[in-house]
C-alpha cells in the first residue's frame, strides 16, 4: 500500500482532485494500493503500514504547509521510501534544514539530469511540467540529481530512500513515479 | 467557474460545488474560430445553462488573438471579482498545458486560486461517471477522423462510450476529446433546476469537420 500525501490548506479540498488523485491513479495503474491521506492526520503511526509515502502538490495559491513543518517533522525518522512532489520536495528541504526561496514558473521547462540515479536512467535531458511559488535549497545530506535554468528539479537522501522532485511527474512523467514504486519492489 | 458549455467544465462545476461556493459562471465568447483558449461551438448558449444552473453569468467577447484574448479572460475574472467576490477560478482543463498554464498565470497575477479539478483524472472513470451521474451531453462537434457525421448530435451514453473506447484505441485520440477531436455540450447536469431542450439545430460536416449547431433551445422542467 502506497500512502498519497495530500499536503492541501485542507482536508478535501479542490487541491486532492487536481493534485493527489493523478497522483493515486497512477500507483492503482501499477497495481498497488494508493490510500490518500491529508498531512493533518499522518504520524509514523499511521503510516507504519505502507510500502511507500509520496507527498503530492499543491495548488499554486496553497502554500500553507510551509508554515506547519511540526507536522512533517515525523518524516525525519521514517525510514520509508519517500518521494516529495513540488510542495512535497520543499517540505523534505525544510525538515532536513533547507529553505525556499521566491521563484515562481508556471508550465513547461527543460531538466538536465546532473547526477546518475537508477530514477532518471536513460533520460539526460526531458521536458517538465512546473507549477510552484517557491524553489528550495538542497539540504546537507542530500545530492541534487537534476537542475533546471532557474532551480534544482531532483534531490535524493544520502543513505535514506528520500527523494524530491520540483516538478509535477503526473503530468506527461508518470515514470518518474513508476519508477521510484518499482524501486523498491525486490 | 469558467464555462465553454462543453462537459468538462460543467462536470468540473459539479466537483466544486461539493467543496466550495461556486458563485458565478464565466464565459469567453472567441470570434476566432482556431483559438486554442476558447472556441467551441454553442458558446452561445451557456447562458441558457447558467439560468439552467441558477448562476448569474458573467460572459465576454474576444477578437481571439492569441495572447490578447488571455488579457479579455482577465478583465472578466476581475469583473467577477468586483460583482461577486470570486476567490478563485475552477476550469474543466483535462490535460491541456497550454490552457492550465495560461489560466494559472493570470490567476497569480489576480492572486486568485485555480483549480483545474480534472486534471489528470483517469479518462474513462470521468466518462462512465459523467453517464453514471446523470449528465446529458451532446456530441457537437467533431475535428478529426474518423468522425463522420453521425457523430454529430449524438447523446453520450453507454453505447457512445463504448464507441469512443474503440476510436481513442484505434486512432490515439484519448477518450475525452482533450486534442480537440470532438466537442459538446451540456443540456443537463445534477445540479441543474431545470434542463435544456433543442428544438432546432442545424449541421454542417466536411471532411472529419463539423458542427451540430443548437439554433433554438428552451428550459423545461426536469
Amino acid at each position: 500500500m502506497i500512502i498519497c500525501l495530500d499536503l492541501s490548506y485542507r482536508k478535501n479540498s479542490l487541491g486532492l482532485d487536481e493534485f493527489v488523485a493523478p497522483i493515486a491513479a497512477i500507483v492503482k495503474r501499477m497495481g498497488k494500493e494508493a490510500r490518500i491521506m491529508h498531512h493533518s492526520g499522518a504520524g509514523a503511526e499511521e503510516t507504519a503500514d505502507a510500502e511507500a509515502i509520496i507527498l503530492c502538490g499543491t495548488a499554486l495559491k496553497d502554500n500553507v504547509y510551509a508554515g506547519r513543518m511540526g507536522q512533517f517533522a515525523w518524516l525525519c525518522g521514517c525510514r520509508l521510501p519517500v518521494l516529495g512532489i513540488c510542495a512535497g520536495m520543499q517540505v523534505l528541504s525544510l525538515i532536513y534544514g533547507g529553505r525556499l526561496e521566491n521563484n515562481c514558473e508556471i508550465g513547461s521547462t527543460g531538466v538536465e539530469v546532473v547526477t546518475p540515479d537508477p530514477i532518471f536512467l536513460g533520460k539526460d535531458r526531458f521536458q517538465v511540467y512546473e507549477l510552484h511559488t517557491f524553489a528550495c535549497t538542497v539540504p546537507a545530506d542530500f545530492d541534487t540529481l537534476a537542475i533546471s535554468e532557474k532551480c534544482v528539479q531532483a534531490i535524493r537522501h544520502w543513505e535514506k530512500p528520500v527523494y524530491g522532485v520540483m516538478f509535477h511527474p503526473e503530468v506527461r512523467n508518470e515514470w518518474v513515479v513508476e519508477r521510484f514504486l518499482g524501486k523498491w519492489e525486490d | 467557474m469558467l464555462c465553454s458549455g462543453g462537459k468538462d467544465s460543467i462536470y468540473a462545476a459539479s466537483i466544486a460545488m461539493q467543496k466550495e461556493e461556486v458563485v458565478c459562471l464565466v464565459s469567453v465568447v472567441s470570434q476566432n474560430e482556431y483559438s486554442y483558449m476558447f472556441h467551441t461551438p454553442n458558446i452561445s448558449l451557456v447562458p441558457l445553462q447558467a439560468e439552467a444552473a441558477g448562476l448569474p453569468l458573467i460572459s465576454i467577447h474576444t477578437e481571439g488573438e492569441k495572447e490578447k484574448e488571455l488579457d479579455d479572460l482577465e478583465c472578466a475574472l476581475s469583473q467577477a471579482r468586483e460583482r461577486f467576490g470570486i476567490e478563485g477560478v475552477v476550469s474543466g482543463a483535462i490535460m491541456s498545458i497550454y490552457q492550465a498554464s495560461r489560466l494559472q498565470r493570470i490567476c497569480r497575477d489576480l492572486d486568485m486560486w485555480c483549480f483545474n479539478p480534472l486534471w489528470y483524472a483517469d479518462q474513462e472513470e470521468y466518462m462512465a461517471s459523467l453517464i453514471g451521474r446523470g449528465f446529458s451531453v451532446l456530441i457537437t462537434g467533431v475535428f478529426s477522423a474518423p468522425f463522420d457525421e453521425s457523430w454529430l448530435g449524438r447523446r453520450i451514453d453507454r453505447e457512445t462510450l463504448e464507441a469512443l473506447k474503440a476510436v481513442a484505441a484505434r486512432y490515439r485520440i484519448t477518450l475525452t476529446g482533450e486534442g480537440g477531436e470532438f466537442e459538446t455540450f451540456v443540456l443537463d447536469a445534477p445540479f441543474f433546476t431545470r434542463k435544456i431542450v433543442v428544438e432546432s439545430a442545424s449541421v454542417t460536416y466536411r471532411n472529419y469537420r463539423g458542427v451540430y449547431r443548437i439554433e433554438k433551445a428552451r428550459l423545461v422542467e426536469k
